[in-house]
């Protein structure tokens, strides 16, 4: 039987190593671009502020980077080392963007990035700037692999299950790269990665303003933050990934837990912008709903509906009946009776072997699930309404916070009256969590979203792990969360003295703290 | 197709050991200076001059290690399965270890005190001697079988424990890494450094040369005598990869079956004994860059080794040998190694002229004056 506990922990582990890995790759997905834009300045008009204004920010980049990489590390160990059926199953498709982006990506971003901080001297501008350009490309097609992979995992395209190997097979390598899931989830992420790396250097910025701290450093600095940003919560609201729920099943699972759409609506559907859901009854209370919204968004059109949970249910188990029927015929074919007929008739029920799958969680054989199994099975096969729900909303709510924050922040540097408007400089410091808050709940919707399966109808999240004991996951979970407590520590311990320090931590004498007072107690050890 | 389905899988045997070997040469030669670091550099400026070697390419080195992982999940699955989930507690060793280099490498410069940065040199000495033994204690334990099984529906599980990798031979095997990689390393400071440092970087590289050497011949007559695995029958090379439709047996010495059948095999564990010699003579002769080309050649040789005595075994079961995972059927869809083949075939000579070109760009000897006139721009 399946150990729930143990899948618990292996998901646990899984959801926590990741959730802080991507703590630190927006910044760096974002930051990178940020240092083109002010190093591109610095090229054409030679002025050595921009100069200044990249090899700060780039320090703080750079102390992200370092444990991005750190932490990346455990993401490419973690499929094998807790997820080994996974990584049999799927590896033939799920494999090919990983070692592509380490071959196409990873190289790219990593080699030119010992080059951006120690090749000042050794590159001429344009070359430096060079380098800059390709370690963000780098950083940028390295998402676009990853997302790749993860697009496969929401809305498996290019594949096909192979009775003989026992696994699913890639058959298109161009659908695999042109999943349209995968495209609207890498435009989001990405955009996403660089609102966070401009409300870091907007608040920053804001900071030094308030202090009276090296206005002009931090003024161009803010410009930089508050135009990048500004584009880039565009791009993230208005090309959202919404999208991409309109392909695949479990892409309407999620938009239907996401809205609580118990029943389908007629078209076109209406927004639920908050309420309770309840899922015993089924029914959200004190909804305010918005008539039309939902229709428009989901389907951009006002006469697709959106289908209802308690119409993806009948579906669900319609295909789950199906299902068994297809374990039947292959446990058929791997013991010997490979005839003709048995394989035409297993390849006509193959597209549900996934839902006859769901089944071992209740029954190892399947084929002998009871009606009472088949029906947990169904229900089982969504999300929990209630996260689903709450996370969405707490995603968008900072989005729309964001969205002011940038267009103030822009419209009033534009004008230049900025260091007047001391509450938005003030917002601006506060809204520094938002993206980061936005992010890991955006990563909830679309992993939680996900469940019950690790790879979209094709393989069960509880027979996804390794053969590990509760007890080994124990132990790993606890060395992780030591580990990652400590690389916090010092992370931001030593981030935040930077911030402190602002550029005058370059020590060219021309900032700050430097030209107050020569040696400042407080900044004496600080060196580089 | 450009190839057939048993082309690409010698192909892919072979790009595995290309990328293992990219990873020792680059990556592994980091963990060597790491590990000379507290041996060779006496002082702060003196460790400040062996890191910034290596301070502008060790994360691009680094990743051939990620790429060589990525490229076992693609083109061998079953591999990345088993052994990552069979090796539990060592992977998780690792990557803890590993941790510990992208940090130390970017903050130990950012604070000068005596503390944060002996700290920071401790730390990257763990977080490259673990990885170094570790990842010789698994490759020996290939050599002794891993005690694991794949059922029907082909999920992996492991039946040893983390200690059990801890035997004599996999310890012998842990220490050669270790040795090897500190010799690599040793050429390269050498030739990087100078005065004191180079010196020393010299001495410390010859030393780990000589132990290499007599640890990787006490290890060549060890796996004479251990027992090695035969296929007695297997499906055609040319069929779908199922690791559980052959039949394999184990005999005393077969591990050295294909050199007789294939002598000009000898070749590797020539080369690697017999570089690490010239490595030496020419670190002694005060010829650096000579003795690094001859210490990668001895890599090269050392990698070449495991791989050819163990072919076209990856990773033999001796709980269950019939379901050990050779390179013909534990691998991808004739498709899968198809595409990775034509992304290789496009992205590692591009990988290999930006890398040449950045080390052309970074190449001078570091010297603890320049070091010291240029505190800020240092790592």
């Amino acid at each position: 039987m399946i150990d729930e506990t143990f899948v618990d922990l292996s998901r646990l582990q899984f959801a926590i190593t990741a959730l802080y890995h991507f703590l630190f790759v927006p910044l760096t997905l974002g930051m990178t671009w940020i240092l083109v834009i002010m190093e591109s300045v610095y090229v054409m008009t030679g002025r050595e502020i921009y100069r200044d204004m990249t090899k700060f920010w780039g320090k703080l980049f750079g102390i992200n980077f370092a444990i991005g990489v750190a932490t990346g590390l455990t993401m490419e160990f973690e499929f094998g080392t807790n997820w080994s059926y996974y990584s049999h199953y799927v590896g033939d498709v799920f494999g090919a963007p990983l070692a592509i982006e380490g071959l196409m990506a990873f190289f790219l971003e990593s080699t030119f990035v010992g080059m951006f901080f120690l090749g000042w001297d050794r590159l001429t501008r344009r070359q430096h700037l060079g380098v800059t350009f390709l370690m963000a490309v780098g950083t940028n097609l390295s998402a676009l692999w990853i997302l790749i992979a993860n697009g496969w995992m929401q809305n498996p395209v290019g594949a096909e299950f192979n009775y003989q190997t026992m696994r699913m097979e890639m058959t298109s390598f161009a659908e695999l790269v042109f999943n349209p899931v995968a495209q609207v989830k890498f435009i989001h992420t990405v955009s996403a990665g660089y609102v966070a790396a401009s409300m870091f250097v907007l608040g920053i910025s804001s900071y030094y303003i308030l202090k009276g701290r090296d206005i002009s450093f931090a003024k161009r600095s803010f410009s930089v933050a508050s135009g990048f940003g500004l584009a880039s919560i565009l791009c993230v609201i208005l090309l959202g990934d919404e999208s991409g729920y309109e392909v695949g099943e479990v892409q309407k699972v999620k938009l239907a837990t996401i809205e609580a759409e118990w029943h389908t609506e007629e078209a076109p559907a209406a927004f639920t912008m908050f309420g309770f859901p309840d899922s015993e009854e089924q029914v959200t209370r004190a909804a305010i709903k918005i008539p039309y919204a939902l229709g428009i968004i989901a389907t951009r059109s006002l006469d697709e509906e959106v289908e209802g949970i308690s119409d993806l249910e009948k579906n669900h188990e319609k295909r789950i009946r199906n299902g068994m029927l297809a374990y039947e015929y292959l446990d058929k074919l791997r013991n010997g009776q490979d005839t003709p007929e048995n394989i035409a008739t297993f390849d006509g029920l193959k597209a549900d072997l996934g839902y006859g799958l769901l089944l071992k969680r209740y029954t190892p054989n399947v084929v002998d699930a009871t009606e009472a199994d088949i029906q947990q099975a169904v229900k089982d096969s969504f999300p929990l309404v209630g996260p689903m729900f709450w996370s969405f909303r707490i995603m968008v709510a900072c989005g729309v916070a964001m969205l002011i924050v940038f267009a103030l922040a822009f419209y009033y540097n534009a004008h230049r009256v900025i260091e007047q408007k001391r509450w938005l400089l003030w917002a601006a410091v506060f809204s520094i969590p938002l993206p980061w808050i936005a992010i890991e709940f955006g990563w909830v919707v679309a992993e939680y979203g996900r469940q019950p399966w690790a790879i979209s109808e094709i393989l069960p999240t509880f027979l996804a792990t390794s053969s590990l004991t509760t007890n080994d996951l124990i132990m790993s979970i606890a060395g992780f969360v030591i580990f990652y407590t400590g690389l916090a520590i010092v992370e931001g311990w030593l981030m935040l003295r930077f911030v402190r320090q602002g550029p005058s931590s370059l020590h060219t004498n021309k900032y700050h703290f430097e030209k107050i007072n020569q040696q400042p107690a407080e900044e004496q050890g600080a060196q580089s | 197709m450009i190839f057939d389905y048993e082309t690409l899988k010698l192909l892919w045997w072979l790009i595995i050991g290309i990328l293992l070997i990219g990873f020792a040469v680059t990556d592994g030669m980091d963990m060597g200076v790491a590990m000379l670091l507290r041996l060779v550099g006496k002082t702060d400026s003196e460790r400040r001059t062996v890191i910034n070697t290596i301070g502008a390419h060790w994360d691009g080195n680094q990743v051939w290690f990620i790429t060589a992982g990525g490229a076992l999940f693609a083109a061998w699955p079953m591999v990345y399965a088993a052994a990552f989930s069979g090796f539990y507690f060592a992977m998780l060793l690792v990557l803890f270890a590993l941790f510990f280099r992208p940090l130390a490498f970017d903050y130990r410069s950012k604070i000068d005190t005596y503390r944060w940065r002996n700290n920071w040199d401790w730390a990257l000495l763990a977080g490259s001697a673990i990885p170094a033994l570790v990842f010789g204690v698994a490759f020996g334990n290939l050599f002794l079988g891993v005690p694991f099984n794949i059922d029907n529906l082909l999920r992996a599980s492991y039946q040893g424990s983390f200690f059990g990798l801890l035997n004599p031979f996999g310890i012998l095997a842990g220490l050669v890494s270790i040795t090897m990689l500190m010799g690599h390393a040793g050429m390269w400071l050498q030739l990087r450094t100078d005065s004191d440092v180079a010196k020393r970087s010299g001495q410390y590289g010859r030393y780990a040369l000589l132990v290499f050497i007599a640890l990787f011949g006490i290890a060549g007559f060890w796996v004479a005598n251990v027992d090695g695995y035969q296929i007695v029958s297997m499906p055609d090379t040319q069929s779908y990869a199922n690791p559980i439709g052959k039949v394999v047996t184990s005999a005393p010495g077969a591990w050295l079956d294909n050199y007789s059948a294939m002598p000009l095999t000898l070749i590797f564990p020539a080369l690697g004994i017999g570089m690490a010699a010239v490595a030496w003579f020419f670190s002694k002769v005060g010829k650096p860059a000579l003795g690094l080309v001859s210490s990668s050649l001895m890599l090269v040789g050392v990698i070449m080794t495991a791989g050819a005595s163990l072919f076209p075994f990856v990773m033999p079961s001796s709980n269950n040998p019939n379901v050990s995972l050779t390179m013909w059927d534990a691998v991808s869809s004739h498709m899968t190694l198809n595409v990775m083949f034509v992304a290789a075939a496009i992205f590692v000579p591009l990988i290999l002229a930006y890398t040449t070109w950045c080390y052309v760009k970074m190449w001078r000897r570091v010297t603890v004056h320049e070091i010291e006139n240029n505190t800020h721009g240092s790592y």
